[in-house]
């Protein structure tokens, strides 16, 4: 394989962003025929090099060349026509349109003034056999799976007639099953003649899948090596910059009596879909209960239904004993809930409020923060000055908007106010979504740090490692309901797997 | 001092300024095209407003409301709303103020006065009330009914005009009784008709300010306008928030209503057409960059244009609406502050050269 | 049952301005662009109609004069829609607030130049507009015949637009391209379409439609252009984008609907039992509808969901 031709080359990228250097001088060659993926963590520069390749960025610095040729990518046409296509995280598919409308769009086939649809069907149709990605051509984006969705975001760069395809962290919302799918047609297009890049920060599906690995750290490439000749320590310390262990730091659990406890909750959704269906669990004391499951299965749901952000149908959820469905988020929070939201910018932060306003954005109503109606300042930003040398978030002052922030801080300003709540039940949603290294260890160790302390925790997560690492008890959820609960010695990624694609139901009081 | 500095050197000064002058030089453009003279139109507008004790009240009259639908469209607009009805919000506020000034008319004025000025604020706040109400219960844009309801208090207040209150013969209602007439200020002021509106515009201002900024209430209300998801997340009642927010915005609207027919007509017209209140109103907070103190300084500019317009015309025989043209201007290029900054970039640029050397 | 026919054919006349203004609101928001300046894009095209219809007239064009008119409305309903495009698109302003600056600068500048263009008289001197056309055979139908087929050309044109739009927005790459961008412009971005340049044309449809939309109202109904011609037209226009849930069949529907509220009011008078009504709950009525109509079906998942969102790049 290394005899290969060169069919990507980049010589000597640089892109600067104002204050950082996204890709200091970096060099990579993209053989034909190969996987080739590209490690490093989040804001390592991964992503800016890709888009670079994908015309989205300039580069200030280097060269890039294709089949042996110098290029020029200023944009995303340009890259589709030198072949290149991208497999993006976050899927650009337009909701509303059916799949051929979003694999054909900015490249329809025309008959007269009209776009010819049955043609377009047909060519979906003719490219999901040849390379085994099977889509209905006329389902709208919203009705199919996550999986599904990935498949047409495939389609539309082999439609284009990309040869090089460029992954960027495809695996992150699939389930093992669909992961393991993933990587078939990986090796489907491989066998096609197309070659691949893969961004990634996950080791294992390195090891399984990829030719070479070059490794990126803070904008600069680190090495680059042959699969089969590394491991993944190996990896991980070349990633980091230090030696890391995989597993987490914690001491067996001392659990005490339940405090959080669903029982037959379920909601529908404003269209009449289930999409709580008769959901059990409890979180006891001084344990961490994770929740595992592919998106889209109610977790949301699940943790709007606790902190009373959606109403349920029946069933009840109870704290310490007391019923808690279908009251206020206020009064739920006040019986010493906190909640470190999913979607840290959409639910957990006032971005346009300084540090210091967010820091109360649940308890700015309550002495002493609030006197006869009227805030303290004072108060306020002496409580935020605390949390920020606390908790480490490094902010250039508390006067400072939230959103100038990196997503890091922004995590932690968000932890430190919950924390701070000292709760008796602390959520925690996809809490290291997004993080480096650093700050996912911070997260996590300040998760166990609060089990440690008797608090009942629940995380929902849907990176199966971290589940594995930090829980001390797992539920998985599929279609709104729980089909297993296990605890993590006893069990494995393959097993959980098959229970969160609802094909397997194991031990529904396992943890009882 | 030091904080002083601090305030001028943030361009969230300068942009506003040099727009205005943008604005300014935009008009004179456009007049040396139609062929008239700039330079004695623009003096011929301020000769008008500052050129007699008469004018000078008279302009500041015409700012008042202008303070106060300004306020009512700032305020909307921090909790994330755009207010575009406040021009029916301050024909509810006027027909009820009529309608107390001339059905309570028995009472003693110290009673009287202060009891049409708090209907009218009550009933504009209402008005603007059913908008927030069917923004939080049923998530329909606000913009949409308020526009629906300006049209409505327009027909509505015609109807009460002309069915109970109607000076027989007339397109208007009986005189007011009530009166916010400063009349102490007549023999300094020429008999303009300057009203105790104006106190209560900056008054509001003031509460704005003080409200939205240093209240528990006026932090969720904040909280709401900038992010109505995280808000409902921290436990806050984002509907009931919308509301109240539409609903203070109203009252904002409806004083001004009671300060025009109770301070300046004393009789209320029946509206041929929209009597335009609400659309100043909503360029003067956009020139107040919806602070209430920039709607207030904003307001002072918009009056003093508008009211300094007919003097163009009578001065320099220049279309009034020029001043239209003027102010749209502004509010393009505060807008579009990008536009500034890329006018100013060489200034900043040399500014930065100076330093080095 | 003739009033049946004419009811028809005013609320025709009336719809007229509507379908195309509210064709003109669809064109910018499937972009993404929300476009609260149709008023004063409405208001150059009357200006634009009245100015030019009238100079053409003058010289001695005949029947074809209001048709210059029409052409000189799409060409200033284009040019003011560029200062909402620039702001907004380019510039990435406030869409709402520099939807709300054509209004003003619409207002200003057309009035200021009918002053400068006729001697300081507030209104363009009176032109002859278009007749209406019956159109053979299908104009002696009953009712409809009356109703329909005995308009003014432009209400013809309208009706040909919203099917032509509609072909336009819902079977052309074109159209694919243009609802793309509003719904997921960096979607669309990454697949070589260029974003801004459909929202300009997005923005540019919508200043000519408007702009059509306000020729006819000084062309078929008052015959000259001053400050009251376009009064809230445009704000209508909005409702009935809106309403129609941004389809071009649903806002034709919609249009239809505020044409024959505002046409009945001359018709109550007709019968003894609405005689009574004070005219203005007659008024109101379109306007409480559309609030009842919106509180009871409409809901807002219909909206482009990039609508009202300047596209950064840098954020894909």
């Amino acid at each position: 394989m290394s005899a290969a031709a060169p069919v990507v080359e980049l010589k000597q990228i640089t892109k600067r962003f104002p204050g950082i250097v996204a890709n200091d001088s970096i060099s990579l060659t993209l053989k034909k025929g190969e996987i080739h993926a590209l490690l490093g963590e989040n804001g390592a520069g991964k992503s800016t090099l890709m888009n670079i390749v994908f015309g989205l960025y300039q580069p200030d610095e280097g060269s890039i060349e294709v089949d042996g040729k110098p290029v020029i990518i200023d944009n995303p046409n340009k890259a589709i026509e030198l072949g290149i296509g991208m497999v993006h995280q976050h899927f650009k598919l337009v909701e509303p349109f059916t799949v051929t409308e979003n694999i054909v769009l900015g490249m329809e086939p025309k008959k007269g003034l009209k776009i010819d649809y049955k043609s377009a069907a047909e060519k979906v149709r003719k490219l999901s056999e040849q390379y085994g990605l099977q889509v209905n051509p006329n389902a709208k984006i919203h009705d199919i799976s996550v999986g599904m969705q990935q498949r047409v975001e495939i389609m539309k760069t082999l439609y284009r007639g990309a040869d090089i395809l460029i992954f960027d962290e495809p695996t992150a919302v699939l389930t093992p099953q669909e992961i393991t799918e993933l990587m078939a047609i990986m090796k489907r297009l491989v066998a096609e003649g197309k070659s691949i890049i893969l961004i990634t920060h996950k080791l294992k599906e390195i090891m399984h899948i990829s030719d070479r690995v070059t490794i990126i750290r803070r904008g600069k490439v680190i090495d680059t090596v042959n699969t089969s000749e590394t491991n993944p320590n190996e990896l991980a310390e070349k990633m980091v910059g230090r030696g890391v262990t995989f597993k987490v730091d914690k001491q067996a659990p001392h659990v005490g009596a339940p405090v959080l406890k669903l029982n037959n909750v379920s909601s529908k959704s404003k269209d009449g879909v289930a999409v709580l269906n008769g959901l059990s669990f409890e979180v006891k004391a001084g344990e961490i209960l994770g929740i595992a499951g592919v998106d889209g299965n109610g977790q949301s749901e699940l943790i709007q239904a606790i902190t009373g952000l959606r109403k349920i149908d029946s069933g009840s959820i109870t704290m310490s004993g007391q019923e808690i469905a279908n009251l206020s988020p206020r009064k739920i929070t006040e019986m010493n809930v906190s909640h470190i939201p999913e979607d840290r910018h959409k639910h957990g932060l006032v971005l346009d409020f300084t540090v210091s306003e967010n820091m109360v954005l649940e308890t700015y109503y309550k002495r002493p923060y609030n006197q006869n109606g009227f805030l303290k300042k004072d108060i306020i930003n002496e409580h935020a000055r605390r949390l920020v040398e606390q908790f480490d978030v490094r902010t250039p002052s508390i006067e400072n908007n939230a959103r100038s922030l990196s997503g890091g801080n922004q995590q932690k300003a968000i932890i430190a106010r919950e924390i701070d709540k000292n709760p008796t039940l602390l959520i925690a949603a996809q809490p290291t979504r997004g993080l480096d290294v650093g700050a996912i260890e911070f997260v996590q160790k300040q998760l166990i740090e609060q089990r440690n302390l008797g608090k009942a925790v629940l995380l929902i997560s849907f990176e199966l490692d971290e589940i594995m690492n930090v829980s001390d008890r797992i539920a998985v959820i599929y279609e709104g309901q729980i089909v297993g609960e296990v605890f993590p010695q006893d069990t494995n990624d393959q097993e959980l797997g098959l229970m969160m694609a609802g094909s397997l139901k194991r031990g529904g009081n396992a943890g009882a | 001092m030091h904080k002083l500095k601090k305030i001028f050197a943030t361009d969230s000064y300068i942009v506003p300024l040099v727009a205005i002058l943008m604005g300014f030089l935009v008009g004179a453009i456009v007049m040396l095209v139609g062929g008239y003279d700039p330079v004695a139109a623009y003096s011929a507008l301020f000769k008008r407003v500052f050129g007699s004790p008469y004018d000078f009240g008279e302009a500041v009259r015409e700012m008042t409301p202008l303070m106060l639908t300004g306020l009512a469209v700032a305020f909307a607009f921090r909790s994330g709303m755009f207010n575009i009805g406040a021009d029916g919000q301050v024909i509810i506020g006027m027909t009820a103020a009529t309608i107390v000034g001339i059905k309570l008319a028995a009472l003693p004025s110290f009673l009287l006065v202060p009891l049409a000025v708090i209907a009218a604020g009550l009933c504009g706040g209402l008005w603007a009330g059913i908008a927030g109400y069917l923004k939080a219960k049923r998530g329909i844009n606000e913009v949409i009914t308020t526009i629906m309801l300006n049209w409505i208090a327009l027909f509505l207040a015609n109807f009460i005009v002309r069915t109970f209150l109607l000076l027989p013969g007339q397109n208007r209602s009986e005189d007011i009784p009530a009166s916010m007439s400063m009349t102490f200020l007549n023999s300094m002021f020429d008999n303009a008709r300057l009203h105790w509106g104006t106190a209560i515009a900056l008054a509001a201002a003031v509460f704005f300010y003080v409200y939205l900024w240093k209240t528990k209430q006026g932090y969720e209300m904040r909280a709401v306008g900038l992010n109505p998801h995280a808000a409902e997340y921290a436990g806050m009642n984002v509907g009931r928030n919308v509301v109240k927010a539409m609903f203070i915005s109203g009252v904002f609207a409806g004083l001004a209503g009671a300060g025009e027919v109770l301070g300046v007509f004393h009789f209320q017209s029946v509206f041929a057409a929209s009597p335009g209140y609400g659309f100043d109103g909503i360029a003067v907070a956009l020139l107040g960059l919806t602070h209430p103190f920039g709607v207030i300084l904003a307001a002072i500019l918009y009056g003093t244009l508008t009211y300094g317009s007919a003097g163009m015309s009578f001065g320099a025989d220049v279309p009034p609406e020029l001043i239209r043209i003027v102010i749209g201007s502004i509010i393009f290029f505060i807008a579009a502050q990008g536009i500034v900054r890329w006018v100013l970039k060489p200034f900043y640029l040399k500014r930065k050269k100076e330093k080095v050397l | 049952m003739d009033v049946l026919g004419q009811l028809l054919n005013t609320t025709l006349v009336f719809s007229t301005a509507l379908i195309f203004a509210s064709l003109g609101g669809i064109f910018s928001e499937r972009s993404g662009v929300v476009n609260i300046g149709l008023e004063g894009l409405m208001m150059f095209g009357a200006f634009a109609a009245a100015v030019g219809g009238y100079y053409a007239q003058d010289a001695g064009m005949g029947d074809l004069a209001p048709w210059i008119g029409v052409l000189c409305a799409m060409a200033v309903g284009i040019i003011g829609s560029l200062i909402h495009a620039v702001a907004s698109i380019t510039f990435k302003s406030d869409q709402t607030i520099s939807g709300t600056v054509i209004n003003f600068l619409a207002a200003g500048s057309t009035l200021y130049i009918v002053k400068l263009l006729f001697d300081g008289s507030a209104e363009t001197p009176l032109l002859d507009g278009f007749t209406k056309y019956a159109i053979p055979v299908l104009s002696k139908i009953p009712i409809i015949g009356e109703g329909i087929f005995n308009s003014y050309p432009t209400t013809y044109l309208a009706i040909v637009m919203v099917i032509v739009i509609y072909f336009i927005l819902f079977k052309t790459p074109f159209g694919l391209r243009l609802r793309a961008v509003g719904e997921h412009p960096s979607a669309a971005d990454t697949l070589g379409v260029n974003v801004n340049r459909m929202r300009y044309i997005g923005v540019m449809m919508s200043g000519m439609l408007a702009g059509i939309g306000g020729a006819t109202i000084t062309l078929t109904t008052t015959g000259t252009f001053g400050h009251n011609t376009i009064s809230g037209q445009g704000f209508i226009a909005i409702a009935a984008m809106i309403f129609g849930k941004w389809n071009p069949l649903g806002a034709f529907g919609a249009a239809v609907f505020f044409g024959f509220s505002q046409a009945i009011r001359n018709y109550v008078q007709l019968f003894e039992w609405s005689r009574d009504i004070p005219q203005e709950f007659i008024f109101m009525l379109p306007y409480v509808l559309t609030i009842i109509v919106l509180v009871s079906a409409v809901g807002r998942s219909s909206a482009p969901s990039a609508l009202g969102q300047p596209y950064d790049p840098s954020k894909r």
